[in-house]
């Protein structure tokens, strides 16, 4: 899973090192460091963003470590579902239910419509839909999109999907 | 041409003489000169048949000759596999309309020609999409040529692309737009924001897309050149009921419009790869992406281990271009 986390260190050399080792040794994989020195706090620390990929499981005993060390955990953001994909519908979207196809989706707990964009001609017409579909990481994207051709093929809904 | 290079005489008979078959007819005499002096072949035309019936000249049927075939009265009452078993040729070049029912007439003219020892060079993907190995096996087993460039792409070079220039690479995908009427009535949507009935009958006014639409608009086409490259890249023994196919005929100018706000073109795409899939499906195309070429243009993207990526781009239909592929075919065989 991908977390973003603010933490402010004291004001002495090391600081980040010794920041960044846990997250490392906890198997974490670490793709943004933002280190901002000239925006101290009150009380003299600075504060550092950090954006990483590690289990969840291992979250809380990165945050004993960070604090068992000093430094403040100021917030976590979770980035739970991150691949995405557009998806085009063309059908009879809404006549036959669509909110029914994202609720089976959503409830995969991997997976869930984050966007749609609908157009609706006329009342007989087919109408077309832009879908963004995320998912916790390209396995299970697929996995989603799989629900949704299914779906689809049943309700008569064609289905584009990215090459 | 080298010299003390001999010139060889290569006879060829066209079964089929539709716009590809005149078409070859024209750029054989059109590049006759050129040949001569860059390969050292000396191409001629020795007989032309379809349903009408057939001309023949053994040294070498001339332009007039040829313009004349079919207007008037002076043909032959010799059928096209007469033709292609009695008089003696090198190259036959089979340009019959595709039939993805059976095949024929082009499957029976292929089989007969091989058996009376003759090369074959095709536009005609019938036989092809359904009887792919007995045809090459046939081939094999006569020490025979069976060549056809132009089933799949055009003028765009493919097929000899993989076996030639590629030639150690493993190919692991070919994915892209195999029909130029498809992409043109897609593209004219979305330029144009107009619906698909609008579009075709707009092509077919202006020739692209035929009377009857049904092959292209539908995918039966793509799916075909599919899997003629599924059979002689990556040795499957498919047939063209194997493809999943999905045409274009559902698309509606607001799917088209949604697409281009996301980043994507929508684009007919035939996909085969090592895994076995074969589909032609509409899909979404980055339009940063190589495939995504406008107007009738067909393009392929080769995956393969070695080389990367390769993207061909080319015009895929037209008498010419099919003649260019089979002018070329021709020329392989004997070089």
């Amino acid at each position: 899973m991908r977390i973003s986390m603010d933490i402010e260190l004291k004001d002495i050399p090391g600081q980040l090192v010794q920041a960044l080792k846990p997250v490392s040794d906890l198997g974490g994989n670490i793709i943004s460091v933002l280190h901002q020195r000239d925006k101290k706090t009150a009380s003299g620390r600075i504060p550092v963003q950090l954006v990483f990929e590690m289990e969840e499981s291992r979250l809380d005993r990165l945050v004993e470590k960070l604090k068992a060390k000093g430094m403040h955990v100021v917030s976590i953001g979770k980035e739970r579902l991150k691949d995405s994909m557009v998806v085009i519908l063309i059908g009879h979207i809404v006549h036959s239910d669509i909110r029914d196809t994202i609720e089976r989706i959503d409830s995969t707990g991997f997976a869930e419509v984050v966007g749609l964009s609908l157009s609706m001609p006329g009342v007989d017409k087919k109408s077309s839909a832009a879908l963004v579909l995320s998912a916790i990481g390209k396995k299970e994207l697929k996995e989603a999109l799989k629900i949704l051709e299914e779906t689809a093929t049943k309700k008569g809904i064609m289905i584009i999907s990215p090459i | 041409m080298r010299a003390g290079e001999k010139i060889k005489t290569v006879r060829i008979s066209i079964v089929g003489f539709g716009h590809v078959g005149s078409g070859v007819a024209e750029v054989v005499m059109r590049k006759h000169d050129e040949i001569l002096r860059k390969h050292g072949l000396d191409l001629r035309i020795v007989g032309i048949a379809d349903l009408k019936g057939a001309i023949i000249d053994e040294g070498g049927l001339s332009r007039d000759e040829i313009a004349r075939f079919g207007a008037d009265g002076a043909l032959l009452d010799m059928s096209s596999l007469e033709l292609i078993r009695e008089i003696e040729h090198e190259v036959m070049v089979e340009a019959t309309p595709t039939n993805v029912t059976n095949g024929e007439p082009g499957l029976t003219h292929i089989i007969t020609a091989l058996n009376s020892n003759r090369h074959v060079v095709t536009s005609n993907k019938g036989p092809l999409a359904l009887e792919y190995r007995k045809l090459m096996e046939l081939a094999e087993r006569k020490g025979r040529e069976l060549r056809f460039e132009a089933t799949v792409g055009g003028a765009m070079p493919l097929i000899s692309l993989i076996r030639e220039n590629l030639a150690g690479n493993g190919i692991t995908a070919i994915r892209g737009i195999l029909n130029g009427t498809c992409n043109y009535i897609l593209t004219r949507m979305t330029n144009e924001n107009l619906p698909y009935e609008h579009v075709l009958r707009e092509a077919q006014e202006i020739g692209i897309a035929e009377s009857d639409p049904s092959k292209d608009v539908e995918g039966i086409d793509t799916a075909v050149k599919l899997v003629i490259l599924a059979n002689s890249v990556f040795g499957m023994d498919a047939t063209y009921r194997d493809v999943r196919v999905q045409g274009i005929t559902e698309i509606t100018p607001d799917a088209l419009k949604l697409a281009r706000d996301a980043g994507y073109a929508i684009k007919l795409i035939g996909d085969v790869d090592i895994n076995g899939r074969l589909e032609v499906a509409p899909r979404l195309v980055p339009v940063s992406d190589p495939l995504n070429v406008g107007g009738t243009l067909n393009v392929a993207t080769i995956r393969t281990d070695l080389a990367g990526d390769i993207t061909v781009i080319g015009k895929g239909a037209g008498p010419i271009e099919a003649a260019s592929a089979i002018l070329s075919d021709i020329i392989a065989i004997y070089s």
